[in-house]
């Protein structure tokens, strides 16, 4: 069941960015030319996103526990480090250098365009180099951190 | 700006904000795609299913839009190479930083945390840096 869901909701949500316009890189480019001319595209579809989730992330997370399932899995991480800031900053230059963020770019994929599988092929290798390096990082936290982390390996990921 | 251009990205933005919303409450789960895309590095953990279940969703809602309305995809600018190095930024950024738009964006906002915050607010910033670097100061007049 929860593997339906995630498909139906995975549709929803990749429904969204394509409406939204997110699947066209000139638009997020357009976003991020401050000096440029600026399209306002993605405030729009970013605010709309964010002013449903932010009313009803709190209303959910008031329930003992999801509907299908025994508890919410939510980033355990409340530090503001070295490696968060080091993180947003590489993805927010190669956001810019392509207009694509993970969402976009793998929805993008059905278009068969060849840049989205290039991007897609080495957003997986940079992930892939850069697992282990979370792993150093996490282990100077918390040791119940890393015990979370062993149960689920994403479950300190945002 | 056109009503319809105003219109059609915020509903694009409820959709992908009722999307993230019913991932919680079903799956107790955050809709953050890098997190989940990195499944696909390790496909046999009992843990991926699910994310790979919604990468096949917004793979499916590609094939549709594809069909439906196939203005709807773009290309990045630039040649490959370009490409491929933003697309290894994006994947070391986002595992380094635990999260994309969506993760922290989108959910991190609102779950009010800070972290998310500071995220959203660095991966903004540097993403117009780049983008003035490479449309103004590099390829001035250009594209």
């Amino acid at each position: 069941m929860i593997l339906l869901t995630a498909f139906v909701l995975g549709a929803m949500f990749g429904f969204g960015l394509g409406l939204g316009g997110m699947t066209t890189p000139a638009k997020i480019i357009g976003f991020l030319d401050v000096t440029g001319e600026w399209d306002p595209t993605l405030a729009f579809v970013m605010g709309g996103a964010v002013i449903v989730t932010f009313v009803s992330f709190p209303l959910i997370l008031r329930q003992p526990h999801p509907v299908l399932g025994e508890g919410f899995a939510l980033p355990e991480k409340r530090s503001i480090d070295a490696s968060l800031v080091l993180g947003a900053i590489l993805f927010g230059v190669g956001w810019g250098l392509s207009g694509y963020c993970p969402g976009p770019s793998l929805v993008s994929l059905a278009s068969g365009a060849k840049p989205a599988f290039v991007f897609v092929a080495f957003m997986a290798l940079g992930a892939y180099i850069a697992e282990p390096l979370r792993r150093i990082d996490l282990s100077n936290d918390r040791a119940t951190k890393l015990e979370a982390s062993s149960h689920d390996p994403g479950l300190n990921q945002a | 700006m056109e009503a319809f251009a105003v219109v059609k990205p915020l509903f694009g933005g409820i959709l992908i904000g009722c999307a993230a919303s019913g991932l919680l409450l079903l799956n107790g789960r955050i809709a953050g795609i890098s997190n989940v895309f990195a499944s696909t590095l390790h496909p046999w953990r009992a843990d991926s299913a699910w994310r790979l279940a919604f990468i096949a969703g917004l793979l499916t809602a590609g094939v549709v839009l594809m069909r439906a309305a196939p203005e709807a995809f773009g290309l990045p600018p630039g040649p490959l190479p370009r490409v491929a190095i933003a697309g290894l930024l994006v994947g070391l950024g986002t595992t380094i930083g635990n999260g994309c738009t969506s993760g922290h964006g989108v959910c991190g906002l609102a779950r009010r945390s800070k972290r998310s915050l500071v995220a959203t607010a660095t991966f903004m910033a540097t993403g117009a840096l780049t983008v003035f670097v490479a449309n103004h100061v590099l390829y001035a007049g250009g594209r």
